[in-house]
């Protein structure tokens, strides 16, 4: 890369003079003629059967169109991984937020109204609301035993390691909910024409998952369903699978009606319906050797996924193989295992399972640490995983990645140390405890093993008429820079001014299918295919002799128009090819889990109040090792927001089930971080260079996502002595732990202890 | 929440808008949210949560910011409002919006509006304003994205530019 590179600068973000001016077009700005406005009528009980629906009085219901599963042409389900998840529930309902009914007038200010006028009565069946009551089984809410899918990862020999353990270390640790809280709520437009079928425009991640949806509830062919993405005002992973169900509803009410229909969920119904990170509980039990080696262990990591199938196995599985955090372990045998819940389906944000398993890790080494009578520090560097040893599920570590030296520069820009040994001192007196706490971690970039190989990911890129170029992929711009981190690739590729290249809006009449817009993975995979994509154009023009080697971007322009005069549409096609030294066993759950990880140390500062016992971060540093950062302002601003999610997750984000449904489903009432919650966040970044992704970058959207939880709880644990090993930690909490001062001493296997 | 105005008469009003006169009819409880997206296609304010704690739907009213998903639009009868539609003149961008664009302030660009028009109250009513102050100033406009220190590195540049100008 030269001194003109294009990637690695901060070129202005592509759609963001219409950001700041207001221009851009979200989904509830478009208007369409004769629109009508739809709204969704939602089970409210957890578990039962329908018996009968009645259409209270004082309401016009003749204005109204009304959808019922009856009228749906295709499959009643939202096809996804399975298709267990009804689009309207038809004779019995599985969670409090189930939808049965649809209506759609074109004044959206009397829905509210009809809504509340349709009544529902149900023979109530028992549900269940816990991962416990849903493992215990006296009750059948799924399948056959409640449980969507289990994973089995084992490595070496882990019932040979406890007799030679010095110690023997056990924790459980849980994490809560968590919604996305995306600042636009979800929204979806449809129109139907019966010649041309069914377009959708909304507020969505992956066009092509509700394009397959479209498909099957609508017995629609490919060439018939159309979906549009609009501005998207973040996702977080919230906007993965849900938005499906929201086109399909509209999707119905559009081919009844004859109109095009609007649904715009309000914050309340978004909230409470759509899908929030999966509760988690994890359990470690792990043998170390006196010098503070780990041996082995045995791992149990249990998600709840709510009442539907949905993404469960994916995020289980994610949460499962990094589970082990960024460790050697000899020996290890993870069991993972989704059970299903009489809640709404819980599904993707940023992080998808890691979050949960590494909160569990990182807090499970500051346990090991003090059992064995090391500092939180020396247990991690004794543990890193090595050049050239293995992962849990045996994935050879080839990147030459020093996790040592990453924590060395971690502790010097916190300077921790310094500050460890000053609250020491200092906490003896006041009304407040302050603390250092550290997480080591990893994340995965791509989709698990074989996932990549399945999604076979096209992109294109066109020389356009007019000389300039465009990227056509499906992957989605929702704050996080798709647009231009591509733009950037692609004219890095053709060297080409950043300016000169454009990007398609994803429409599926138009892109291909270059895969689902998460998991890390756009830069990363997508990006690569863009680089390749984009030198098939220049290739193309060279070999047609419009272009020699060296070229301005003049003459650029002149080839392309004069390739497109002579041969017509002019577009480079790239597919995911998979690296030929990669291999992973689905059946064993063993090999190349992921094309690369990017790799982490996080430093949290906290101070407790001993007055108000809340917490406040003073200070964050979040250091990285991501490959090449092809813009350093937007990978910054990734990093940053990140943290600041999973200060909201470890401090203050706290859903409040009642019978499977939230109870604070507003802003007022669940609390995410403000301005002034958050302390400067400093941000680092290593680079080592990664050989797959394009110019050397790897994923980076859900890393920091995965570290502050345990960094803080660790830090808090450091300022008062206490264990705390749930997720939020709110003051009530920490109240509570220092009133019965838990110690750590009965999850310490007696008789091994020192 | 939705107020309905489906059983009262609808009233005259009048108001500026970005410097505009407008006159219309609307329901005197109708949303100043809801008039300004709906029928003056003023698209850029965003509703992010009904219930004014999110700060996407905030304009200027008199000079003060105000969340319109709260504001009844008689309420606005009179008075001079600015929504982000009012900052650029032409194709010259308002410094503070220069500033979010180069600093990184947007990202899903849904709270941008709100954000950008709480920066220049803040700026308007404080010109020398200090990052804490920053931060205090807008914590009542919620951001999901950028974890808020790329906005307030760009309210701090916007105040900078503004200094040296």
């Amino acid at each position: 890369m030269n001194s003109n590179s294009i990637v690695g600068r901060a070129v202005p973000r592509k759609e963001g003079r219409d950001k700041v001016t207001g221009k851009s077009q979200y989904v509830d700005d478009l208007v369409l003629p004769n629109m009508l406005f739809g709204a969704t009528v939602r089970s409210q009980i957890p578990r039962g059967r329908i018996r009968n629906i009645t259409f209270g009085s004082g309401i016009d219901w003749d204005e109204f169109v009304i959808v019922s599963a009856k009228d749906i042409p295709g499959k009643n389900c939202i096809a996804l991984i399975g298709d267990d998840q009804p689009c309207l529930a038809n004779e019995v309902v599985n969670h409090p937020e189930e939808p049965v009914l649809l209506l759609a007038h074109p004044d959206r200010h009397l829905l509210p109204k009809a809504v509340e006028a349709v009544s529902i009565e149900y023979d109530p069946l028992p549900a269940v609301f816990t991962i416990e009551d849903s493992e215990r089984g006296s009750d059948i809410v799924w399948g056959e035993d409640n449980i969507f899918k289990t994973y089995l990862i084992e490595k070496g020999d882990v019932d040979g390691v406890w007799d030679k353990a010095d110690h023997i270390v056990e924790g459980e640790y849980t994490t809560g909910a968590q919604e996305q809280l995306y600042i636009e709520n979800n929204g979806m437009i449809a129109a139907f024409d019966a010649a041309e079928g069914i377009t959708v425009w909304g507020s969505l991640q992956c066009p092509y998952y509700i394009h397959k949806a479209l498909m099957t509830l609508c017995a629609l062919p490919a060439e018939k369903v159309r979906v549009v993405q609009m501005e998207t005002g973040g996702a977080f992973g919230g906007k993965e699978e849900y938005p499906s169900m929201i086109a399909a509803h509209t999707a119905l009410l559009a081919i009844k009606s004859g109109n095009p229909v609007k649904i715009i969920y309000d914050r309340m119904e978004d909230m409470a319906a759509t899908t929030k990170r999966h509760p988690s509980r994890t359990r470690h039990r792990t043998a170390i050797s006196k010098d503070g080696k780990i041996l082995g262990g045995e791992i149990d990591f249990t998600i709840d996924g709510g009442a539907y199938l949905t993404l469960s196995p994916v995020v289980l599985s994610r949460g499962a193989i990094h589970a082990g955090g960024p460790y050697y372990w000899p020996s290890v045998r993870i069991h993972a295992t989704a059970v299903a819940t009489n809640a709404p389906p819980h599904g993707a944000f940023r992080g998808f399972g890691a979050p949960q398993s590494l909160f569990a890790m990182e807090r499970h080494m500051d346990r090991i640490a003090r059992a064995v009578g090391l500092s939180p520090v020396e247990i991690r560097r004794r543990n890193f995983l090595q050049p050239g040893q293995s992962t849990t599920t045996e994935q050879v570590v080839r990147e030459p990645i020093d996790l040592g030296k990453l924590l060395d520069r971690a502790l010097e820009v916190s300077d921790y140390h310094a500050k460890k040994q000053g609250f020491a001192k200092g906490n003896q007196v006041g009304a407040t405890r302050k603390g250092m706490g550290i997480a080591a971690f990893l994340h995965g970039a791509g989709f698990t093993g074989s996932g990549e190989r399945y999604l076979s990911s096209v992109v294109g890129v066109e020389g356009c008429a007019d000389g300039t170029v465009r990227v056509l992929v499906s992957s989605t711009e929702f704050g996080q820079g798709t647009k231009t981190v591509l733009s950037q690739i692609a004219a890095e590729a053709l060297g080409l001014p950043y300016e000169n290249v454009g990007m398609a809006q994803p429409d599926t009449l138009e892109v291909p299918n270059s895969g689902p817009t998460v998991a890390s993975r756009t830069v990363m995979v997508v990006g690569k295919l863009v680089q390749s994509a984009a030198l098939g154009i220049r290739q193309t023009l060279i070999s047609s002799n419009l272009l020699s080697d060296t070229y301005t971007a003049g003459e650029f322009r002149v080839a392309c128009e004069n390739y497109v005069a002579a041969h017509g549409e002019f577009r480079s096609w790239s597919r995911y090819e998979a690296p030929s030294d990669i291999f992973w066993d689905d059946q064993k759950y063993r090999g190349e889990a992921y094309a690369a990880f990017a790799w982490a140390v996080y430093i949290a500062e906290v101070t407790v109040d001993l007055t108000t016992y809340s917490v406040s971060v003073d200070d964050f540093v979040a250091l990285q090792e991501v490959g090449k950062v092809l813009h350093p302002l937007l990978a910054r601003g990734q990093i940053i927001g990140g943290v600041a999610q999973a200060i909201g997750f470890s401090l203050y984000e706290k859903v409040v089930w009642q019978n499977g449904r939230m109870q604070n489903s507003q802003m007022t009432n669940y609390i995410i971080p403000t301005s002034s919650d958050l302390p400067p966040i400093r941000v680092h970044f290593e680079e080592l260079g990664n050989v797959y992704g394009a110019y050397g970058a790897k994923g980076i959207g859900e890393l920091p996502m995965d570290g502050p939880a345990p960094a803080i709880v660790n830090a808090v644990q450091d300022a008062l002595g206490v264990y705390f090993n749930s997720i939020p930690l709110l003051p009530e909490d920490i109240m509570d732990g220092l009133s019965s001062s838990s110690q750590d001493n009965d999850v310490v296997s007696a008789g091994r202890v020192q | 929440m939705t107020v309905s105005g489906a059983s009262c008469a609808k009233a005259e009003i009048s108001f500026t808008v970005n410097g505009k006169a407008k006159t219309l009819c609307a329901y005197p409880m109708e949303r100043l949210l809801d008039v300004l997206r709906q029928q003056l296609q003023l698209t850029g304010t965003k509703e992010g949560c009904g219930e004014g704690e999110c700060g996407s739907c905030a304009v200027l009213m008199d000079g003060m910011l105000v969340n319109s998903c709260l504001v009844p639009v008689f309420q606005a009868e009179g008075s001079s409002l600015v929504t982000i539609e009012g900052l650029a003149s032409g194709e010259t961008l308002h410094l503070v919006q220069e500033a979010f664009l180069e600093c990184g302030g947007a990202q899903c660009g849904i709270c941008t509006p709100g954000m950008i028009l709480a920066a220049c109250h803040l700026l308007n009513g404080k010109p020398e304003t200090t990052m804490d102050e920053i931060r205090e100033g807008l914590s009542g406009n919620l951001c999901r994205c950028t974890g808020y220190s790329q906005i307030v590195e760009a309210v701090a540049e916007a105040v900078r530019r503004r200094m040296t100008v």
